[in-house]
This record gives structure tokens, sequence and C-alpha cells, in this order.
């Protein structure tokens, strides 16, 4: 560990921060700590989002990039890697800081702007297409004509407790993190409180678990920590199986010491001494983040053996996770990690009696571990003073699909969903009409138009017949169909499923064709092929209903969400699909009919020529026309006609 | 390359709850788990192979076959769905004559469809080894397998 | 501790602990299962058992559910019927049509659901999955089409074989039952002992069948078709063939044999008789130069097979003495093919056998001279009453008759063989006579029977105490042997049979093979023990009559060449 030397503050920040040992000047602490908040820095500071969405659009060549200019124009300022502030879409991100000026953030910086960018700031000139804006601060200058974070209505309309140091601080950095308040919250409780006392505060605090089942945190950690055991464990779920989410990821990505923290308070609450960190191992980044972060963290003496001398023994394990959705089940994933098959099992027992090696077992998702921390720190009544009656706090998203923003949001719970869709994620896409926002991931499901008004929490949402499911959030507009969406995560579970019991197995599979039936046209129209798609299609409620009925995992018992959902709020499209054999959107391609224009068509040919299935029909320099019954719907002609002869219905 | 047995020699007090960090580490090594490897690590556990067999190939990250020269992952996550990835899914098996979890007979190319890739605003997203592609569209990725394919020739 | 309980609007008692299920039968109310097995702890995967709760959002698995307070049931409710027939459909969706030819027809736990649930449309259909159909093992075939994965072939070949041929492969849709790097299964560690086909609730497992070249054969005059019935058929097929059950059928059997056509028949356990007498003297042998030792029994063809893959270290410790089925299979076509003046190509020598490993046997290369097999075809207990109907027998009408000559005459102990523990004694009381050349005072070795997997017992011959060990379930034997390895000495002897209980529990069984129906199997062998006069090998006449005609002494040089094999090591993936 070649940091070790790097720990210029160590005994300070434990010692004075931590501690609050009182044999250092108040001017000093603040002075240091200013430091190494940068709210007062010596040389300039600029930092990088490294994150794996701003990586994709290149931000570690841009990181080179910048190195390279510093030296090019022999300028001696520090440059540090960040997480994201959230607003995935705009990366890559950087932010430059001048000695007595607040710190610019710019979006999509790429290596052809970043040298006018640069110099630029450099010398007074902001590059206005690329400023995102100024991090307020009341002991630096401000920048003119540059506007505050947290006037943009991105910000604006959250409430940035979770995410709070992302895209801010140095990830990499366990001082950055103590210094901006970390570990405060961990060491309160090793050296004042008592397990109980911290599960009272947790259950009093109303804290419900982010992960899925929306089940009171503090409760769980009761039975477990009352439940007699050689050992007990805890397990952050850092799964995030969910397709379509990055929350954890990113979160994990922008501030692995808040994780850390989160483990160990809740840790210590249950009396365990090993804790479990089960991350997707495709998740390369954040691995190798909270890995530094443990270093780093027992570095300082704040895991392994009696932790700042509270007698407290803790270690982390990182255990990376081999693809597979239906690990993120708590049992599965228990499963998963005595080295099986990741096959759930049937609760009652629950884990929190007979978890891991059969010992009592918390299994608690990222988010609810990270809010652990800011409970404590802040206290019971504040928190409960966010949120609404039954549901506290903040709950991030990774909202995606046609909304101007992608990236996370951290809204506080009670939140209306089109704050969520039009203020801080900028609205649709290119104009876009909205469709429908599908909440949950794959054992979610869809709203419309006419729930924009819900408000997002656990009782509300759920009237909707959703679950706050996992933190994914898509947004569709009216380029999109309903039935090609769950025929999508249909799909997904008839994979994802563990296989072991029949409703999930064979219901999500069979659920899946007759979806696929409706969406295409049958291979040859008999009576008898018409029949079987009927018959499916009034199956469906049936399955869905014996799926949710006897399912042995909550993977089965959610996996007709999203068509239970649709079914309830988008019917019209399904009976467009089945019975006028049309989809609106044009997604469904084999349901397209094509008709040729006779008075376009100039008999060139060349449609019959590349027609897969010989469907067209006609002569040289004669109009041709197609056999509907022979067409797939391919487009292949539509795609070919130079004379736009093809009409797409 | 270090042979099987230092891998293994890492986890000398091995217990059943070793056995997928083993085969990860076998796989970030060698690329994929042979025949070979599952037999060894049996030997070393001892356990049957087909326990190893099973567990491996129940989780979606283990391969059997080595990847290809060229290992393309797409995003199938649900955001890349909306964006109409399936085109580009599409043209990637027409162009190669591959499926997920594929190789081509030369070697060269591999296909993977993962789940999001955290760059959904910028759907549909690929990878080629370590190299990213955003905003796909049927010729963009045309245009891609063939510079690769010329850069062979 | 009691509780009670309600069950459809009745108050009856749940002990504490104890599955729903269990309370349910005990009370006389059946709800059907699908993948539990008794005597297995309950992996609640099919959810054919589901019961309404009250105050429970969905349906509880009643196997795996235990009482631990107070809970309102319903076992019957139109939603709970509603779910299992929905599951049931959900199987039949993709599930080949072919009830009418399949090999489990009519003994089917999914045909008799679908009666029971009164399915009569099939109103989903599924896309059916496209099988290999596995012929590639002499015994066992798989056909992936009809397996419904409730993974009971799995558990008993892990928990109770500890072979573990079968595993779970991959997840969702694509989950089916593989052998290890899903090689075939002819290739891989299966030891063809068919205790997964007693379990599959449908035809997904079941044995090759040989019926066809059977049925040729019979027709066939130019060939003398000779069959030989396995110790334990005779006590196993009583209720089958309409007869009173827990009784020896051995005459009636012969009788039926003869109507079916076969031209001789012959009782296994004459030559069972020849094993006991070639293996005790090799033993004694070994014991006198104090070699090889514990000599280890070689009549279980599935315990041979584990033993060249999982354990060629013991080669040498195995006995070289056939099986029974190999002795009479070679006897016949050399002795009595001299006797009778047919030459051995004319012979088709059958033999029926509680065992799917037989099959595998028969058709190994030691078993084999000069391009004739010692056997020809082995059929299973199952496969004899199917031949039974096809050729229209009624066993209820016919009389007792005899084996033929010259094999007609058996100890006891011969019979004895097909029940865990009866090798033994029966070795024990000839070791005795050839190293003493006396006869055991006590010729009943109490400690050798019964059920349990493992037993063990020290009995004195001459001055000597020889330690005997008895396995049941390739579980204990791997056990045993690691404790061997290990530097366990006291034992001279053991005998192993891979499946638990031994042949009368074989894989080639009729179906009913439940606790009770083994006992009774047992009891009437040993019955047969108690009443009959002659109960040592070395006494059966015919046998004393075929070593002096014709054998010589015991391990004679014919003897060795005749009677003995040898075994190598195979390389499967274990
Ligand atoms: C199919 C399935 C997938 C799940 N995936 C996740 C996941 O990725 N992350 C997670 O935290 N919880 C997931 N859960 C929920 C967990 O089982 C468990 O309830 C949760 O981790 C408990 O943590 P919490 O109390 O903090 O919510 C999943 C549940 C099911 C049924
Ligand atoms: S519901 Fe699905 S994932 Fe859960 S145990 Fe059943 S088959 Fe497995
Ligand atoms: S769904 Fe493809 S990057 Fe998120
Ligand atoms: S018998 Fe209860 S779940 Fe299968």
């Amino acid at each position: 560990m070649s940091e070790k030397a790097n720990f210029k503050y160590k005994d300070f920040l434990i010692e004075n921060v931590l501690k609050l040992k009182s044999d250092k000047s108040e001017e000093e602490v603040v002075a240091k700590l200013n430091l190494l908040q940068r709210k007062k820095i010596n040389k300039p500071v600029i930092t990088v989002s490294i994150n794996s969405s701003s990586i994709i659009l290149g931000a570690q060549k841009l990181k080179t990039y910048i190195e390279e200019y510093l030296v090019d124009r022999n300028i001696d300022a520090e440059i540090i890697p960040v997480g994201s502030l959230g607003l995935s879409s705009l990366e890559p991100v950087i932010s430059v800081q001048l000695p007595g000026k607040t710190r610019l953030f710019y979006k999509k910086v790429l290596p052809e702007n970043v040298i006018s960018i640069l110099d630029g700031s450099f010398n007074n000139f902001i590059q206005e297409e690329n400023i995102l804006g100024q991090l307020k601060n009341d002991i630096q200058d401000t920048w003119e004509q540059v506007p505050f974070l947290d006037e943009l209505a991105y910000f604006q309309n959250q409430q940035r407790l979770i995410l709070k140091n992302c895209g801010f601080i140095n990830p990499e950095s366990i001082e950055e993190y103590i210094a901006s308040g970390g570990y405060k919250s961990f060491y309160k409780v090793i050296s004042k409180n008592t397990p109980e006392e911290v599960c009272d505060i947790i259950e009093n605090s109303m804290l419900r678990g982010r992960g899925g089942e929306g089940y009171l945190t503090g409760k769980k950690w009761k039975i477990a920590y009352e439940t007699p055991g050689d050992q007990k464990y805890l397990i952050c779920n850092a799964g995030e199986s969910d397709p379509g989410a990055f929350m954890e990821r990113l979160l994990i990505e922008s501030d692995p010491h808040k994780v850390v923290e989160g483990i160990a308070i809740s840790a210590y609450a249950i009396g365990a001494q090993k804790a479990y960190i089960y991350i997707e191992s495709e998740y390369k980044l954040a691995i190798e983040r909270v890995k530094n972060a443990i270093t780093q963290a027992r570095e300082f003496g704040l895991l392994g053996h009696d932790i700042l001398e509270s007698g407290y023994n803790l270690e982390i394990i990182i255990k990376k996770g081999a693809g597979a959705y239906v690990c993120g089940e708590e049992t599965a994933l228990i499963s998963s990690l005595e080295g099986k098959r990741g096959r759930p099992h049937s609760k009652p027992p629950y884990p929190a009696t007979k978890g891991l090696y059969n010992q009592p077992t918390v299994v608690n998702n990222v988010e609810t571990l990270v809010n652990v921390p800011i409970i404590i720190e802040k206290g019971i009544e504040w928190y409960k003073s966010v949120g609404t009656k039954d549901s506290k706090g903040t709950k991030v998203f990774s909202i995606s699909g046609k909304v101007e923003y992608n990236g996370l949001v951290e809204i506080e719970m009670g939140t209306k969903l089109r704050d969520v869709i039009f203020r801080v994620a900028g609205g649709m896409k290119n104009g876009k009409r909205f469709k429908a926002v599908h909440i949950g991931g794959p054992s979610g499901g869809s709203l419309t138009e006419r729930h924009l008004d819900t408000l997002i929490d656990y009782e509300s949402i759920m009237l909707t017949g959703v679950s706050l499911g996992s933190s994914g959030m898509v947004v569709l507009d009216e380029d999109n169909c309903i039935i090609d969406m769950v025929k999508y995560f249909m799909n997904f579970m008839q994979k994802e499923s563990c296989g072991i019991c029949i409703p999930c197995r064979e219901g999500t599979r069979r659920m899946y064709e007759i979806l696929d039936n409706i969406s295409k046209r049958p291979k040859d129209e008999n009576g008898h092929t018409t029949l079987q798609r009927f018959k499916g299609v009034m199956q469906l409620e049936s399955l869905a209903e014996v799926l949710k009925d006897t399912s042995m995992c909550g993977l089965g018992k959610k996996a007709s969400n999203p068509v239970l959902s649709t079914l309830k709020w988008f019917r019209e499209e399904y009976e467009e699909h089945i019975f006028e054999r049309n989809c609106e959107a044009g997604v469904c391609q084999e349901l397209r009919t094509f008709e040729i224009d006779v008075d376009a068509c100039t008999g060139c040919t060349l449609c019959a020529k590349k027609c897969p299935t010989g469907a067209i029909f006609g002569t040289a320099k004669n109009a041709h026309f197609i056999v509907q019954d022979k067409c797939i719907g391919c487009g292949i002609c539509f795609d070919t006609c130079k004379f736009s002869a093809i009409i797409s219905k | 390359m270090p042979n099987l047995e230092e891998i293994l020699e890492k986890y000398p007090f091995v217990q059943r709850d070793n056995l997928i960090p083993v085969l990860q580490d076998i796989q970030d090594e060698f690329g994929y788990l042979s025949e070979e490897a599952i037999v060894k690590v049996g030997k070393y556990l001892n356990l049957p192979t087909v326990k190893i067999y099973g567990l491996a190939t129940f989780y979606h990250h283990f391969r059997f076959i080595a990847k290809g020269k060229y290992h393309i992952k797409i995003c199938n996550g649900t955001s890349c769905h909306v964006n109409s990835n399936i085109l580009i899914i599409n043209e990637l098996e027409k162009k190669l004559g591959i499926k997920d979890e594929e190789i081509t007979k030369d070697g060269l190319f591999s296909l993977e469809e993962t789940t999001c890739m955290a760059a959904c605003g910028e759907g549909p997203v690929m990878a080629v080894n370590d190299k990213y592609f955003t905003h796909l569209t049927i010729e963009k990725v045309a245009e891609i397998i063939d510079s690769y394919k010329s850069m062979e020739e | 501790m009691l509780i009670d309980i309600e069950v459809n609007n009745k108050k009856i008692q749940a002990k504490k602990g104890e599955t729903i299920l269990e309370t349910l039968n005990r009370n006389g109310i059946k709800v059907p299962t699908l993948c539990r097995m008794e005597g297995f702890t309950p992996t609640g995967a099919c959810r054919m058992c589901v019961v309404e709760a009250e105050g429970k959002s969905g349906l509880i698995p009643s196997c795996s559910y235990q009482i631990e307070e107070p809970i309102k049931i319903r076992t019957h409710s139109p939603r709970v019927i509603q779910a299992r027939k929905m599951l049931v459909e959900l199987l039949l969706s993709n599930h080949p049509d072919d009830c009418l030819y399949c090999a489990s027809n009519g003994n089917c736990q999914l045909q008799d659901l679908a009666v029971e649930l009164n399915i009569r449309e099939r109103r989903i259909s599924g896309e059916k999955t496209k099988s290999n159909l596995d012929q590639s093992s002499p015994g066992i075939v798989k056909d992936p089409a009809k397996c419904i994965l409730c993974g009971r072939c799995v558990r008993v070949c892990e928990e109770v074989l500890d072979v573990s041929t079968f595993d779970f492969y991959k997840r969702g849709n694509k989950t089916a039952i593989v052998t290890s790097m899903n090689k075939d299964l002819n290739f891989s560690n299966c030891i063809n002992c068919g205790q997964c086909l007693l379990v599959c609730p449908t035809g997904a497992l079941y044995e090759k069948t040989n019926l066809d070249i059977v049925q040729q054969m019979l027709s066939n005059t130019d060939v003398t078709v000779i069959v030989q019935y396995s110790p334990s058929i005779s006590v196993s097929i009583a209720d089958e063939l309409g007869l009173r059950s827990g009784k020896d059928i051995n005459g009636v059997l012969n009788a039926v044999l003869r109507r079916i056509g076969f031209n001789k028949v012959f009782d296994t356990s004459f030559a069972a008789d020849v094993a006991i007498f070639e293996q005790s003297a090799e033993l004694a042998d070994r014991i006198k130069n104090d070699e090889n030792l514990p000599m280890m029994s070689s009549c279980c063809p599935g315990w041979i097979k584990h033993m060249e893959q999982s354990h060629p270290d013991m080669i040498d410790n195995v006995s070289t003495t056939k099986s029974p089925q190999q002795i009479l299979g070679t006897l016949i076509k050399s002795y009595f093919a001299q006797r009778e003046d047919i030459s051995p190509e004319k012979i088709f020598s059958i033999s029926i056998m509680p065992c799917t490993a037989k099959k595998f046997e028969a058709q190994r290369e030691e078993m084999t001279h000069k391009g004739i097999s010692d056997i020809d075809v082995v059929l299973t207990t199952r496969e004899l009453l199917k031949l039974v109907k096809l050729y229209g027998v009624d066993a209820q009408s016919l009389d007792e008759e005899m084996p033929d000559i010259p094999f007609n005459t058996r100890s006891s102990a011969g019979k004895m063989v097909s029940v865990t523990g009866g090798v033994a004694e029966g070795v024990a009381r000839t070791l005795n006579y050839h190293l003493t050349g006396e006869e055991l005072s006590d010729i009943k070795i109490t400690k050798l029977r019964g059920f349990k997997d493992r037993k063990e017992v020290s009995v004195k011959i001459g001055k000597q105490e020889i330690g005997i060990a008895v396995v049941s379930g390739i579980k204990s034997a791997n056990k045993l042997i690691a404790e061997i390895r290990e530097g366990k000495s006291d034992i001279h002897f053991i005998e192993i049979m891979a499946c638990p209980g031994g042949c009368i529990n074989g894989g080639g069984q009729a179906f009913n093979n439940d606790e009770k129906t083994l006992k009774t199997r047992s009891k009437t062998i040993y019955d047969l023990d108690d009443k009959e006069a002659i109960n040592v090998a070395h006494k059966n006449s015919n046998l004393i009559s075929l070593y002096d005609e014709f054998l010589g002494e015991q391990l004679s040089e014919k003897c060795i060449k005749l009677l003995h094999t040898k075994y190598s090591k195979r390389d499967v993936l274990l």
C-alpha cells in the first residue's frame, strides 16, 4: 500500500475531527479542514469525473489530456478524480477551481474542447456552451454570469442526502471523506451507543428498506440482534441486477466510504463482526473504489480489530457476483455466498433468524445502509421531517430513457412523479410526447400520464399497482410500444428465473410466448392459430395471478407486475395489437403491413429481388404488388425502394 | 501466464464458499473455464465436477469457450432497449453470423449481451474490448465491424 | 408441544415444528406433491402442495412450511385448486404428447395429477423444448423433453448414492438436468444403478429396453433361448402378477417363464452359490497370505464401475469373482452347452435382473469370450412384467415348477445375496468351511441383517476374528473406503451394494419400493433361510457336481478362466 505516505492528515483527522481532542486551536482545525474541503486552496484544482458513465464517454482519455495540458503550459495544479454528480448525460464533467474563486463545473468536456475550456478558466473567460454552473460558497469569490449549481432545475428539485458528496469529493480519499463529516456517525455509535440503542434509533426513524420489500430496517435488525447465534452477518446487497438501473453502481463509485460507514454502523447494531458486500463483478470501478475504501478505513483503524479503542471488531469482505438477477433476492444471495447455485429458499425461516451458514443475517440494500449514518448524524426527528407519513427520507433513482437528462436523481419521498420527470430530468427529449414511465425494473410496472401527479412514496406508488422495487426509472415516449417493453421484461425474467419452481420457470416462459405471439403476425393464419392466440391472451391474467400466488420468491411473485400493470393502464394498446394487429409506435416490426403505391412504382423489381419471402410479384416496368399472406413485415422493401412507392401501415 | 495451480494456491484453506471466487480468478486469467480447469478445481475442493459445472452454468458470467480477439459487449439494458438497440443487435448478429455468447469460426469476434452499462443517455451502447461506441445506428455498427475486419486483412 | 390449528374449518392438532403436510397426512387429508421425497429435506420447489393460509398474501407450500404457531389453513379452496391446476397445465403446456408411447405410461405422476385435477384441454400451449434423447448408456435412457425439473434424480444421486452424476444446468428457460460438462450418460460417471429412474415422476428417465430383441429371439426356432432370473425377482413381483404378496413365487415364476416361451429357465441363485463359494475361497487365500485385505465383494456392477472410476487404488482389493449373473452366463455357454451339445453361438442367453447396471455389466468387454457374450440381453423386473402381459400369461392359474437341470438347486444363502448383508452372511458361512472344514456353529449372523446403511461384525472363524462390514448405498461405501485409506484394518471382508437395501431395492425393480415393501421382501427371503435345510453354498448338490464334473477344485485354472474377471481404472469426469 503505497498510499500510506499520503495520509498527511491521518492523526489530525482521527484525533481532532473524529475524537474531537482539543489539543489544537480552533483556527488551526478550521484552517486544515478548509484546505481538505477545498474551501481554501493554494493552487488550482481540476477535478475530472471518473465513473462508469463518463469513462464510456472518454473521461480517462480526457484526464490524460488535461495532465498533458498542464505540463505543456507549465501550470502547477492538482488533478483529482471525482465520482458522478448524477448528470450522466452531461459527462464528462470537469471542475476547475482557482484559489479564492468558486469551483466551476463544465459539462460534455471532450478532448477537442478541453483546451479552450481550461485556457478560458485560467484567464477569466468562460466557455459558455460547456459551463454547467458554480458551486456556491461564502468564503470564495463568485464568477459572474455563471449560474449556481443549486439554482439549476436539476438540483433545485432534489433533496440530496445520499448523493451529497457525489461528484464533489474524491472517492479515493478517506481524508476528504472524513473532512466532509464522514465516519463521525460511526465513531459516535461505537463510542456512545449500545447496539440496541442503534437498533432503536433506526427503528424510530422509520427507515424502510430500499431494496424492494420496504420492510422496517430497525425491526429487521432487532430480530437478528436478538436471535442467538455463534456469528452474525451483515450483507450489503449491491447486486443491482435490474437491467436498466445504475444507481448503486454510481453511488459506490462516487462515495464508497459512505457505504463502508453505513455497513460498519449497521454491523455494529446487529452484533456482526463480519460483513459482506455483494457486488456485481462487472462493476469493476465500483469494486476497485470500495476495496480501496476498505483498505484505507483499516489503515485509519476504522475497521479491523478493536476499532478506535471501542473493543468492537469488524471485517468487511467483498464478494463479487457472477451475473444472476435472482441473486439480488436475499436467500439466493446467501446461497451464492455459500458457493452454491444462486437459488432462493422458502421463507420462513427468514435470513434474520437463519441466514448465511444458518446464522442470523441481515441483508440490506446499499441505499438503505447509506441512510444509516445520515440518520445518526442528523437525528431521528430531523430525519422524520423529511418525506411523508409512512415513507421517510429520500429515494434515489437512476432515470433513463427518453428524458433530457439521464442519470441519478434523489428526491424527497412524496415528490410528484411529474416533477421528477419534467423538472429534475429536464422533460422529454426531442419534444416528444410522454407515454409512460416504468418504475422498478422487471418486477415493477408502468404508469401513464394520468399518474404523473402520484407522489413517490411506498404507499402511493403501491396503490397504482407498482412497487418501488429497484431504483430504475425508465421514461417512454410515443415511439415506444408498451407490449414490446413488457415483452422485453418478460424475456428477461424467463432467462433470469432460477428455474427451480414451476410457476416462475414455466409461467414466465409462457407469458413471454403469449406476448410474443400478439406482437407478431401468425405465420400461417388459420382458425386454429387465431384461437390459440386468443386463448393465450385470455390466460395472461390468470397466469399472472398464479405466479403471484405460488412462486417461491419475489422474482416469480413479481414477474407478472409489468403485465398486470400494463393490462390495467394500457389496455387499449393490447387490444390494438390483438384485434387490429397494429402497433401504433411501429416497434412491433412483424405487425407492420406494406402496400405498393401503384402510381409511384416504376417496376424496377428491386424490392421483389430483396424480399426474403418472395411476397412481391410483378414484371419489370410494371407496378408490383405484395401478397399479404406471404409478407412477414420485415420492411426490407420499404428500405430498398428508391421511389417511395412502398407505404407502411 | 500463471498456471492453474498458482491460482489455486492463493486459496490455501478452501471451502465450498470459495468456489465462485476461484472460478472467477481462473476465468479472469484464462478468459473461460476449460474442462481441465473444472476437473482440477473439483479435485482441489473435493467436489464432484458436475457440481462445479452446474454452478458455473447458473451464472451468466462464466463462459466455457474462449473469447474472440474482439469481444463485443452490446448493452441490452432497459434504456438501450427503448432506444431500439434490437436493430443494432440484429445487425451485429447478421454481420458476424453469431448470437449472444457465441464466437465466430475464425475466433475473431465474440458477442455478449449485457445489462445497463450506465451510459443510457448515449444508447445504444457497445464495447469492443475496452473501446466504447455510443449512439449506435445500423450504419455505424456495420462500419465498426468492417473496420475491425479490415484490420485483420 | 401440540398446537391447535384449523384446517378446512375443522380444528386439529399439530406438533410444533412439523410441516403442514405431515399434520395433514396424519389427519387423513391428502395434498398432491411432486418434488417431495420421503426422508429428504423438502426443497419446496414444485409448489404443487400449496395451501391457503389465513393472513398470508400468497399460498404456502405445505411440504416445507413448519408449524410454529396456530394457523388457519384451507387445503382445497377454489384458489388452491385453481393454482395447482394451473401448475400442472403449465407443465403440460409444452410436454410431448406421446403418453401412449411413453415408457412411463400408466406409471406417471404427471398423468395422475392431470387426472386428479381434471385437466381436459390444453388451455396454454407452449413452445416445445428441443430435446436430445440420450440413449448412449446401456442401462438408462434420458429424455429431457419429459423432464419437469423436480430435481429428485439429482438429490438421490447426490445424497443417497454420493455419485453425483446429475446437477441442474443453467437457469430460467434453459434449466436442464445434465451430467458433468453436458456429456452423454455413457461417458459420465453414472454407475447405472437406476435409483434415479425409480424416483423420476415422469418418463424422463427410464431403462434402455431390450424387449424387442427378446421377442425376436423367442420366435426364432434356430436358437435356444435361455433365461435366468435374479434371486430377488421372485420375492418382488407377486403383487404385480396378481398373487399373494410377501410370498416367494419361485415355482410359479418358472412356469410363467416357460409359458412365455423360454426354452430353458434357470435361477441365478444357483450361480450366487457358486459366486459365494469362489469368493470365500479367494478370501480364505487372502487371509492365509494376508494380502489384499480387506477383500471387497464384486457382485454389484454399479459398485464395480464406481470403484473403477473413483477408487482405482482399491482394484486389487476387489474379489475377482464374477457376479452371479455373469457366472451363470459363462456356465450356460460352456458347461451347459457341452452337456447338451449345443453350439454356444446358438444360445441366446437372457437374464432378468432388478437392476439397470446389470445391462452395463453384460456388455463389458471382460464379459465376452471370442466374440461371444456371456449374457446376451438383460431385462429388468419391469420389463419382465411387460413381457408377461405381452404374452398373456395368467400367473394365477399356473402350478409351481422347478428350474431346469443342471442348475436347479440352490442354498438359502444363494437367495440371500439379493438383500444387503446377504452376501456377507453367505460368504462367512462358506469361509468357515474353507478355513476350518467345519460349519459355523451359529450360521445366523443377525448383526448383518436389516436396512442400516452400514453394519459391522466380527465373526470367530477357527481361532481368528474375522471382521466383516456391509455397506449399502455408495455414500457409505465411500466413507468406509476413506476410513480404510486412513488405516482402518480390522475388516477382512466388505460387502458393497450400490442400492440402499441391496438388490431388492434395485433400480430395475417394480416401482413400489417404499420401506414397507422392502421389509416384506427381505423378510420373505430370511424366512426361507429359517425354513430350508440347505443354508450354505458349499452344500448345494448341483454345485458339487459342477465342480466334480467340470471345474475341478475351487480357484482351479478353469475356475479362474471362466469364473473370474479383472478390473481397470476408468477415466471419466468425476
Ligand atoms: C428477484 C429479486 C431481486 C432483487 N434484487 C435486489 C437488488 O438487486 N438489490 C437489493 O438491494 N435488493 C434486491 N432484492 C430485495 C432483497 O431480497 C432484499 O429484500 C433486500 O436486499 C433487503 O434490503 P432492504 O431491507 O434494505 O431493502 C431483490 C428481490 C428479489 C425478489
Ligand atoms: S420464483 Fe423463480 S426465481 Fe424464485 S425460486 Fe421460484 S423459480 Fe426461482
Ligand atoms: S441501458 Fe444501455 S447503458 Fe443503460
Ligand atoms: S411437494 Fe411441496 S413444493 Fe414440491
